[in-house]
């Protein structure tokens, strides 16, 4: 299991935006210091032209692929990231950074505040994810990279890529988001809000500042995480994978979990406040809803833009319908940038980008490919 | 790469194109005609298609394309962003055929249309004795199976040129493999016209 992949890795820590160079955030308030987790990924070249950024989803971390000392759980897209893989750790240099509201070791709210030696709680500055990219810029002035290969991501990964796009379009040569959008819809800011609700509406929540108490928000998570469940799947996936199967041969006439599909959203929701900070859970899906790149913000007509695109989107995903992609391939038109967009016939729901591995990995290998080796490399194919 | 194996269709469009040309290929399928133009002939090339395993085919060469249908694919465009817009052996099968040619004249400077002549001189004969629709090389289909929505010939071409004002650069008629300069209306199984407006 352990051998097609990159074998062990480490989670690397950098320190930036230290007083009195703090970060300045979309907002007018400053963040500082802060600190990015990152992991990366085979060898970066050295005329530095083969790195590639991997942004993580919402509940994502730096830990991407392989596996941590001790551990057996592979990173989040291990499918993806190794030697031979569509992220080919032979050939490019990849990293994954923690985003910063995060509470995988990047500074969220869960963090110590320099200023009351505790942790941040709400006093956290509300971030956007222009600002979690700005940090990312950081983190790549450090590594001494001044253009990327490429960005790509899923869902929020896919909103950060854009943003990279908006925001330092001469540091990528190619961008790949995947089942995203450049801005929220009402329906998909509700899904978000009734998260956001179910937290706050947990009496552990305290106002945010639960950290120091026995007890925390983790009924409210839970629930927040029961119903992001449900948006990541499809009605198809959700028939194939629980149909009305019972845990048990009678009905209990309780409220108990009779049925499979609500032991597995409890599952679910007990496992993940676990791993998870409720207060980073409200301010990663704020700065999700704020995101709006819509009509010339993605490329604005006063800056030149030479990113090419592929843009893939999956058929069942109905929290991210396929009109949203179709409207950043509309812009990418508008704007006659080189892009390729593919809606993958999926029937596992906004859930697919991590797991249409195989259709991706075609995708996205052979794009690459040709975005790093130009033309010679697909010149031997006859027709 | 052996030139006189290429399809005959490809060779004539080949032919047409100069070195370097932004071209959008409607319909294009696995790519073969744009890799050809892109390989030899360093064209900046973009395609449009509805069909899924298609797009992989056309990824795998290293080529830009779109998943999506033609009818709804050049709105966004602006005008002459392209040289050459292809509509090779696809406008006979979107849905509103008179609708995507005047998008297409929009957006590109020049358009090359081919298409299957429904007055090749068997399609005649079988009508004509038979009795029955014509089924050729280049109309391969039944009339309950075909993907064709649209059927013309050479004159109704020229014609529908002239009612819109379009203007034609040039005119190529294909047999099976070869090129035919006698009556093409009749002994033409393809058409190629590059036209402009």
């Amino acid at each position: 299991m352990k051998k097609d992949g990159v074998g062990i890795v480490e989670t690397k820590y950098f320190t930036f935006a230290k007083h009195p160079h703090e970060l300045v955030l979309e907002n007018g308030k400053k963040l500082g210091p802060i600190t990015l987790a990152y992991e990366t990924y085979g060898k970066l070249n050295k005329e530095k032209t083969n790195a590639i950024l991997v942004e993580h989803a919402l509940s994502g971390d730096a830990h991407a692929a392989g596996y941590r000392e001790g551990s057996d759980d592979p990173g989040w897209w291990d499918t993806m990231i190794g030697p031979a893989k569509a992220l080919d750790t032979d050939k490019y240099f990849i990293i994954c950074s923690n985003i910063i509201g995060g509470c995988k070791g990047s500074t969220g709210p869960s963090s110590i505040n320099p200023k009351t030696d505790k942790p941040y709680g709400l006093e956290f500055p509300m971030i956007t994810v222009g600002d979690m990219v700005k940090a990312q810029a950081h983190l790549l002035d450090h590594l001494e990279i001044k253009r990327l290969l490429c960005v790509i991501g899923g869902s929020m990964g896919g909103m950060q890529t854009l943003q990279w796009v908006a925001s330092y379009p001469d540091r990528i040569q190619s961008a790949i988001p995947m089942a995203t959008a450049l801005k929220h819809s009402p329906q998909q800011i509700a899904f978000s809000e009734v998260g956001r609700q179910a937290i706050m509406a947990d009496p552990a929540w305290h106002g945010g500042d639960y950290y120091d108490k026995q007890e925390k928000p983790e009924k409210g998570l839970a629930v927040a995480r029961m119903i992001g469940h449900i948006t990541y799947m499809s009605d198809k996936s959700m028939e194939e994978k629980f149909s009305r199967r019972m845990k048990e041969k009678e009905h209990s006439f309780k409220f108990a979990t009779d049925f499979e599909v609500e032991g597995y959203l409890r599952y679910r929701g007990d496992n993940f406040v676990k791993r998870f900070d409720a207060n980073s859970y409200l301010y990663i899906t704020k700065a999700m809803d704020y995101l709006d790149l819509s009509g010339e913000r993605l490329t604005p007509k006063n800056r030149s833009v030479d990113v090419r695109f592929l843009v893939i989107a999956f058929k069942s995903d109905w929290l991210y319908p396929l009109y949203q992609s179709q409207e950043i391939v509309r812009q990418l038109k508008i704007r006659g940038l080189d892009a390729t967009y593919c809606e993958i016939n999926s029937t596992y729901g906004h859930d697919a980008f991590l797991l249409e591995v195989e259709e991706e990995s075609q995708l996205i290998k052979h794009f690459l490919n040709k975005t790093f080796y130009g033309y010679d490399v697909v010149k031997s194919y006859d027709i | 790469m052996d030139f006189d194996k290429i399809r005959i269709d490809y060779r004539i469009i080949y032919q047409i194109i100069e070195n370097g040309a932004k071209i959008l290929d409607l319909g294009c399928g696995d790519g073969d005609l744009m890799f050809l133009l892109a390989k030899e002939k360093g064209v900046k090339a973009q395609g449009i298609e509805l069909d899924e395993s298609a797009i992989y085919k056309c990824v795998e060469k290293g080529l830009s394309v779109f998943h999506s249908d033609i009818d709804s694919g050049l709105i966004e465009y602006p005008d002459k962003s392209f040289d050459y817009v292809i509509l090779n052996q696809s406008m006979q099968q979107v849905k509103k055929a008179d609708f995507v040619i005047k998008e297409a004249l929009r957006v590109g400077s020049k358009v090359i249309v081919g298409f299957p002549n429904f007055a090749y001189f068997k399609a005649r004969l079988r009508m004509f004795f038979v009795g029955k629709v014509p089924v050729t090389r280049s109309l391969p289909y039944h009339w309950y199976d075909t993907p064709n929505l649209h059927f013309l010939t050479i004159s109704d071409f020229r014609d529908y040129c002239k009612a819109i004002g379009a203007e034609i650069i040039s005119d190529h008629y294909l047999s099976h493999n070869s090129v035919v300069k006698i009556w093409p209306n009749f002994f033409a199984l393809n058409a190629i016209f590059v036209i402009k407006k």
